[in-house]
């Protein structure tokens, strides 16, 4: 087959691959091989470096000698030499073979023509007839293909022409014949000489070695310029893994340096190893593979490789070492690994993306579900709110035992839901960002009293509660007093719902600033102080007088009895305090009130406030989610103490919003502490002032005392405390008989109860009041029995009456400072009753006192005063204040009823006149009127109350001047403050803020409208003793 | 026997107010208040409600019909005929009282005068009521009988 191939190709193609047949067929041969001429030129144009290679031809020849493929490639240019050499053979054979053939024709003519000639003497004489000798046409050209070409053969025709047959003729003729055989002759002779020159060319064209090797460089030359500036390193490497060839385009080692050497004796770094044992790896299994390598070594840095490795098999089948071909695909690898990274990115965004939409998709529906919900809360509130009313209505009509009782369930869990949906108003107001808050002067210690005091009036268990502000915390201070009164009735109505025994307390004290906030304290240093140093100036004057009269003043209601504070430690630890009061203060001019402005601008302080309980604690697990809406403990505990849940999770939110913290500590079965902290800003200069005030307000007992003793320290340290009192006394559920007789707790109504509680109550419990003692604390124990407050009630009424003669006697200066006080004991808690005689001592002891700072004791008066007091029975003076004259007409109808005739006056600026010339035990506003309304009214009120100065141009000022009747009463004005009126507002907006916008005002309690004879009964008893 | 026809007029008709929904718990107050010492306290608190409240439509209605409507004035007087007309428990207006506002509220022009034709006639209704009411006590005390309880 071959042979036949190769013969019938001879003609054209001269050389063929040198490559093994059995790498594939001719179409995918790795190598091919262009025509000799052709690729000789451009072989000659590139210049080769041959460097690059290093070849250890020792070992090439073993290879060759020793390796399968060496030696079949060996054997097949042999062959294929052979099959030239055969073939070369051939055709000079044929060349011989025609050439004799020539020769043989040549020798036959000369014969033919001897003959003709030897014919032609035999015929000369006889035979004349004409004979044609070369008839047939010789054509060598067939058979000698190649070379025909130089050959040139005669075809003339020998023609005899007989007729000219004479010797001239035949002599002519044997010339020519001569002739043709020189021509003859020399042909075969040039033929020879080719011939000889042929057989030269092809014993030197044929040699094997010659052609091999030729072949060998061609391809050696095709590589070289293949690879020359392919970045691959090529080499074979021996059984042991050293180089016996290293083909490197980017040479850095010398020859020596690596030939016979294996790759972890030339390099080092990581990699090197690896591809070592890769090698190694191949060399064992004796198969082909591929493998990415990362090298980093010293010699050429971080660089990775692609390296295919296979193994050089023996002809026995014995691995005797590797071929191997590496890649430098460092760029690739790096790209690569972008374009994974860039897909992983592009793969997280996408992920992320949907999450995102997702949130989105999330929010959304929440913000509507929330929106919905507000908007729902809000439509349900309205109808609720009727609903309620209506029971509380029903309530108050005659119902029997079993009604009532259903209807209590009816009312408390319409308050549950009333409760329920504030909380979720508020709770979307504060995550909606609708809640702002207000900046508003308040005084800490009067908010905790108030919570207490509102606590203890709804109280359904024994409890303790008690409240104590340390001596730093400023008597007054601005923040949003609405929410800080919230969130401190939430907690402990909370820390009350969990305590069966023991107390529940609030503890107020300063603290640094905590960490938290140290970030925020810019935000919350830009506050509208400006706001408050306006009225500063204002109150001014008053202030300054007020202290310098000695800082008279005093309790100003029976509910402010509560919250009494040893005088003796009516001072001020705080230097600013002390400063003011020991300077002279008629001396205050424009320039020290502006210096002592400066001083204390924009002074933040932190509250710090505890909320404890002895109650049942929380649970270490419970803790995380204990601010979660909707969150309780478990659901047993649900079950078990009700609400919303929603109570705690508003706190913290109205904390943080506030810029504070709310944190939780306890302790299963032992109680819990709920803190939290709030930044509140100082007042400016007025502090002081107002300090005194509060001081006043607050202390009022023996305040004389501490003024003569002008002692430079002061405390401010309050403490209150309410005990429970024994349940069966408290219910005045039909009858407040029994309440009139207690002297009560205050400011405390029904309403106000079903918000503490959930749960409506008609009766209360009134509790005893603030213990302070004699040292520190002033204990003051309200904790009276039904005997000892009947006493009160009587000393009350006594008072009262010397309170009025003091009053009515101008003489007898301006001021009384009315103090239901009871025994200063000498420990705090443990007060126990002192004889009725005794604390009647005690307490008319500080009956009335002058203004002129010095103590006028009237201890001395009493028994006989209330005596006649009693006698003379006078009724306490009430002042209504209502616009709508139906309304007059029933309340007033009502006050008959219970035995009392109100002045009457139609709008709040009336009222303001009207509380200044008479002193009112009481005063009942509207809160909706012309002219002037009910809130501003009592501002108005208390603000006069304080500083003892009912300047008319002040009022004028709030009001419109017209509807003031007669405003010239300066002479008549006392500069001093004097007892605070009861303000109970009458509104028909019961809801809590309506409520908390009247506390906040300076009213003492509510009636919610239409006023019914009950309400107004209770709260009456409230305030009216007797 | 007149009286006792009488005052089983009065009852049915005072009865009759509450289911209906003309009067509520606040007319009880108001007929707690009625004693010997004032023994037309009630005719004289409606009276001064009818008047009053006479006076307060007008005002309404002027606010309502001077363009633009003052609706803080508008308001204030609801405000004041809700207060009264809850004083005196005349429930019917009062809730209309409370619709009104929250029309007016939103500034509802059409619903404020919806109500207005509303609240007038309950309180005309009313009026009418408590004058054959009062007719009749007037009625009872010439015979020489006294005012019982709705009860």
């Amino acid at each position: 087959m071959e042979e036949e191939d190769y013969s019938s190709d001879m003609d054209d193609e001269i050389l063929s691959s040198m490559w093994p047949e059995n790498l594939g067929k001719e179409s995918d041969k790795q190598f091919n091989i262009d025509k000799p001429a052709a690729d000789q030129d451009m072989l000659d144009e590139v210049s080769i470096a041959e460097e690059p290679s290093i070849v250890d031809f020792k070992r090439l020849m073993e290879l060759t000698n020793f390796s399968e493929k060496g030696s079949s490639q060996l054997s097949y240019l042999v062959k294929q030499w052979e099959h030239k050499q055969a073939n070369a053979f051939r055709l000079l054979n044929e060349q011989i073979d025609i050439l004799n053939k020539q020769k043989q024709e040549a020798q036959l003519k000369e014969l033919e023509i001897l003959e003709e000639h030897m014919f032609e003497a035999d015929n000369f004489v006889g035979d004349k007839r004409p004979i044609s000798i070369l008839q047939d046409d010789y054509a060598f050209g067939d058979a000698t293909p190649i070379f025909n070409k130089d050959i040139s053969i005669c075809k003339n025709k020998w023609q005899i022409d007989v007729e000219h047959d004479s010797i001239e003729y035949w002599k002519e003729r044997a010339k020519k014949m001569e002739k043709l055989l020189d021509e003859s002759l020399q042909r075969e002779n040039k033929l020879q000489e080719k011939l000889q020159e042929n057989l030269r060319v092809l014993a030197k064209e044929t040699s094997p070695v010659e052609e091999l090797s030729q072949i060998l460089r061609r391809a050696d030359n095709f590589l070289h310029f293949i690879l020359q500036n392919a970045p691959v390193v090529i080499g074979h490497q021996d059984k042991e893994l050293r180089y016996r060839f290293i083909y490197n385009h980017f040479p850095s080692l010398q020859e020596e340096d690596i030939i016979g050497r294996t790759d972890v004796e030339i390099f080092t770094g990581a990699g090197v190893k690896e591809s070592q044992d890769f090698k190694a790896e191949v060399l064992q299994r004796g198969l082909p593979a591929k493998r990415e390598i990362t090298f980093e070594t010293e010699l050429f840095g971080t660089k990775t490789f692609l390296i295919y490795v296979e193994p050089v098999f023996s002809k026995t089948g014995e691995t005797i070492g590797v071929n191997y071909m590496g890649m430098d695909i460092t760029e690739q690898v790096a790209k690569r690994e972008k374009l994974a990274k860039l897909r992983e990115e592009i793969a997280v965004r996408n992920a992320m993306e949907t999450e995102l939409n997702k949130t989105i998709h999330i929010t959304e529906q929440t913000m509507r579900a929330k929106q919905m919900l507000a908007t729902m809360s809000h439509e349900i509130r309205s109808p609720l709110t009727g609903v309620l009313g209506m029971a509380e209505m029903l309530a108050h009509t005659e119902l029997n035992e079993e009604q009532q009782q259903l209807l209590g369930v009816m009312i408390s869990s319409g308050d549950l839901v009333l409760q329920l949906i504030n909380d979720i108003l508020d709770l979307s107001k504060v995550e909606s960002g609708a809640m702002t808050l207000e900046a508003t002067n308040f005084r800490p210690r009067e908010v905790v009293r108030h919570v207490l005091q509102t606590a203890a009036a709804s109280l359904q268990k024994e409890l303790t509660l008690e409240g104590l502000v340390t001596e730093e915390v400023p008597s007054e201070v601005i923040g949003d007093v609405l929410r800080i009164r919230q969130i401190l009735t939430n907690l402990i109505s909370n820390a009350i719902k969990f305590t069966h025994e023991g107390k529940v307390g609030i503890t107020l004290r300063v603290t640094s600033q905590p960490s938290f906030a140290e970030n925020q304290k810019d935000r919350k240093d830009c506050g509208d102080l400006s706001k408050y140093s306006k009225t500063d100036t204002n109150t001014q004057q008053n202030d300054t007088s007020l202290s310098q009269n000695g800082g008279l003043g005093g309790d100003r209601s029976s509910n402010d009895v509560s919250c009494v504070i040893d005088s003796k430690q009516c001072r001020d630890t705080q230097n600013r305090m002390a400063e003011s009061e020991t300077r002279p203060l008629s001396s205050i001019d424009g320039d020290e009130y502006l210096d002592i402005d400066s001083d204390d601008e924009e002074k933040i302080v932190w509250l710090h406030c505890d909320v404890y309980d002895s109650g049942i604690g929380i649970p270490e697990k419970a803790l995380p989610a204990l601010f979660k809406k909707y969150m309780q403990v478990s659901t047993d505990h649900a079950r078990k103490y009700g609400g919303t849940g929603l109570g705690l999770a508003i706190c913290k939110q109205l904390v943080e919003l506030m810029g504070g913290r709310l944190t939780v500590t306890s302790k299963e079965h032992c109680g819990s502490t709920f803190s939290f902290v709030v930044p509140c800003k100082v007042p400016k200069k007025r502090t002081c002032d107002e300090m005194d005030n509060d001081l006043l307000y607050d202390m009022p007992l023996s305040e004389c005392e501490a003024r003569s003793d002008s002692t430079a320290e002061d405390d401010k340290r309050a403490y209150f405390q309410f005990k429970p009192r024994t349940l069966g006394s408290l219910f005045s559920s039909g009858d407040a008989a029994p309440r009139s007789k207690v002297l009560s707790a205050g400011k405390i109504d029904s309403n106000h109860t079903t918000k503490m509680n959930g749960i409506h109550t008609g009766y209360m419990f009134p509790t005893g009041e603030s213990t302070p003692s004699s040292n520190q604390n002033l204990s003051l124990n309200h904790d009276v029995d039904k005997q000892h407050s009947e006493l009160g009630s009587d000393y009350l009424t006594g008072i009262e009456n010397v309170n009025k003669a003091v009053n009515d006697c101008p003489s007898n200066d301006d001021y009384q400072h009315l103090q239901i006080t009871h025994s200063p004991m000498t420990t705090e808690k443990d007060t126990t009753m002192r004889h009725s005689q005794e604390s009647q001592d005690l307490k008319l002891s500080y009956l009335a006192h002058e203004n002129q700072g010095k103590m006028q004791k009237t201890n001395q008066k009493p028994p006989e005063n209330i005596s006649d007091a009693r006698q003379m029975q006078s009724r306490p003076k009430i002042l209504l204040v209502e616009d709508d004259q139906v309304i007059v007409m029933v309340t007033q109808s009502m006050m008959k009823r219970l035995g009392h005739s109100p002045d009457v006056v139609s709008n709040g600026a009336e009222a303001v006149q009207a509380v200044k010339t008479n002193n009112y035990d009481l005063v009942l506003m509207d809160v909706c009127m012309p002219v002037m309304d009910g809130l501003e009214a009592t501002r108005l009120i208390r603000k006069c109350e304080l500083s003892g100065n009912w300047d008319a141009s002040e009022v004028a000022r709030a009001c419109k001047a017209d509807c003031l009747m007669s405003i010239h009463m300066n002479g008549q004005t006392s500069p001093f403050p004097r007892k605070r009126v009861p303000i109970i507002a009458m509104t028909a907006n019961a809801l809590a803020e309506g409520i908390d916008e009247c506390y906040a005002n300076g009213m003492d309690s509510f009636i919610a409208k239409p006023v019914t004879l009950q309400k107004l009964k209770e709260t009456l008893c409230q305030y009216i003793p007797g | 026997m007149a009286t006792v026809d009488l005052q089983q007029q009065h009852n049915n008709l005072i009865n009759f107010l509450y289911e209906e929904g003309f009067l509520d718990e606040q007319y009880t107050q108001l007929e707690q208040l009625q004693d010997e010492s004032s023994p037309r306290f009630v005719e004289e608190v409606l009276s001064l409600f009818f008047d009053d409240s006479l006076k307060l439509l007008h005002n309404i209605e002027t606010t309502l019909n001077k363009e633009p409507v003052d609706y803080r004035k508008l308001d204030a007087h609801l405000h004041h005929f809700k207060g009264s007309s809850s004083s005196v428990g005349a429930q019917r207006v009062k809730n209309v009282c409370i619709t009104f506002r929250a029309f007016c509220q939103e500034k509802k022009k059409n619903g404020c005068l919806q109500c207005l034709q509303q609240v007038k006639q309950e309180y005309y209704l009313l009026k009418n009521k408590f004058e054959d009411l009062f007719q009749i006590e007037r009625q009872i005390l010439r015979a020489g009988g006294t005012i019982g309880g709705t009860n």
